[in-house]
């Protein structure tokens, strides 16, 4: 199980609590860990990612073991801390805005 | 004692969340709801005219981009729906700021405006500049290509808000007829029920383009209409408030009187069509009212003579904005005015603008209202 950690709004939005738990299906990367995480929680479909482009929104970004992955290419395979669930997969929110 | 048995339902979009303000037919009391959708910005919320249950809201934000709520019971519950708004085909390209091209590009929703007949009918006035319907209450939405497509589209170029489109008037005697406004393109006209369109901007005079009276390119900020009397149109330009009366074939300027005819909103009361309301803004490099003092301006004569209406309202050091889609109008009797401020104020009149009173002051700031009138 990939854990998945979302911004506040995200969780409001998918009406979870804590951390989100994912199975997700071949190797675990950034794409394949937004796939399944969208098809748990429709409602999140663009808001990660653009609908059109599949970018990610410029304000996100992706972090885990106190990495910042939000530039490597999306099907970058996640760190094994990540796969063996030792550590979580972080979307956060940037600081911007008021 | 008059609308005893009836309610009014304002819905409140702000930079920071919904809100719903309840009050019955007396309208002296209140009761405020929200935020919903805490921390998002809401554009707009309206309710259906068919069921006064289903509402829709567009609720954004820099960092998740843009989602649709709806609400089947009022405002109480929401679940959100479908939230991809693509373009028809290839895209193409506007004019930028710079005078270059631009792709089009989806940002936000900027107003929701439901069938006057079918509560799962619903169509969105976008930025950059479209128009999109739903005919299954919003689980999906296609875009009326047919606007966009319009020739001058190339030419359309952003207001400094951006290139949204924010009016969307249905005409309640024709079901093919829809008025919309784009800034900085102009009004625009389908009488096809949104398969082709016209620009309907004879009579505007815009010193800000290079041909003051170009088929395209002016910034119209609101129209508004008596839904009895669906041919005569007001608007409220950057500069200037205009009439047609006949469905934007031709306009003509109605600012009279008026201390400054910059300014956003305007709306006509529910029940006499040459009653209409403006709130005069500085100019366009000052966004407040003139000489600190707040005031809604009234014509009974449907434009040309204004009177000041300022009963209640701050008489001085106000310095806030009355945005574009923050005035609204409920059709009990006397017809209540409603209006909200980038303060945060939600000012209500529940005589046809004679004396007002702030339902709530301090809001984030105001960006939409909306008012259901409630049997």
């Amino acid at each position: 199980m990939i854990r998945v950690v979302l911004p506040q709004h995200l969780r409001t939005l998918a009406r979870v609590n804590g951390e989100v738990m994912l199975d997700v299906d071949g190797q675990a990367t950034p794409r394949s860990v937004i796939d399944a995480l969208e098809r748990s929680y429709p409602m999140l479909r663009g808001t990660i990612r653009d609908h059109v482009t599949r970018e990610h929104r410029p304000f996100l970004r992706f972090f885990a073991c106190a990495e910042d992955l939000s530039h490597e290419l999306p099907d970058t395979p996640l760190p094994d801390a990540v796969l063996s669930g030792a550590e979580p997969f972080i979307i956060l929110a940037a600081i911007a805005g008021g | 004692m008059p609308n005893k048995a009836s309610g009014v339902r304002v819905l409140v979009g702000t930079r920071k969340g919904a809100f719903v303000l309840t009050s019955d037919g007396k309208r002296e009391r209140w009761d405020i709801s929200g935020p919903h959708f805490a921390g998002w910005e809401i554009y707009h919320v309206k309710g259906s005219p068919a069921d006064p249950n289903r509402l829709y809201a567009s609720q954004s934000s820099g960092w998740h981009g843009q989602l649709i709520q709806r609400s089947d019971d009022g405002g109480k519950t929401w679940e959100p729906v479908d939230n991809k708004f693509v373009y028809d085909g290839v895209p193409g390209t506007h004019q930028w700021y710079d005078g270059t091209l631009r792709p089009w590009e989806f940002k936000r929703v900027w107003h929701l405006e439901p069938s006057l007949t079918d509560p799962d009918t619903v169509y969105a006035g976008v930025e950059d500049a479209a128009m999109f319907r739903s005919g299954d209450g919003g689980k999906s939405w296609q875009e009326l290509a047919g606007l966009r497509g319009h020739g001058s589209g190339p030419r359309w170029q952003p207001g400094a808000g951006g290139m949204c489109l924010h009016t969307i008037l249905l005409d309640p005697s024709d079901p093919a007829r829809i008025f919309i406004a784009i800034s900085a393109a102009g009004a625009f006209r389908t009488d096809d029920g949104g398969k082709t369109w016209r620009p309907i901007n004879n009579g505007l005079h815009s010193l800000y383009i290079p041909d003051p009276t170009a088929e395209v390119g002016h910034c119209v900020h609101r129209i508004a209409m008596h839904r009895s009397r669906p041919s005569v149109l007001f608007m409220q330009k950057h500069w200037d408030v205009m009439r047609s009366d006949d469905a934007g074939d031709s306009w003509h300027e109605v600012s009279g009187n008026l201390p400054t005819d910059f300014g956003f909103v305007i709306d006509v009361h529910a029940h006499e069509p040459e009653t209409i309301y403006v709130v005069p803004i500085k100019s366009d490099g000052e966004h407040f009212p003139p000489d600190g003092k707040l005031r809604v301006y009234r014509s009974r004569t449907g434009g040309n003579e204004w009177e000041e209406l300022s009963k209640g309202l701050p008489e001085r050091d106000c310095y806030v904005n009355v945005l574009r889609d923050a005035m609204a109008v409920d059709s009990l009797d006397k017809c209540g005015v409603y209006f909200g401020t980038t303060g945060g104020q939600v000012y209500a009149s529940a005589d046809a603008g004679d004396c007002w009173t702030p339902i709530v002051r301090d809001l984030p700031a105001v960006l939409s209202v909306e008012v259901q009138t409630l049997s």
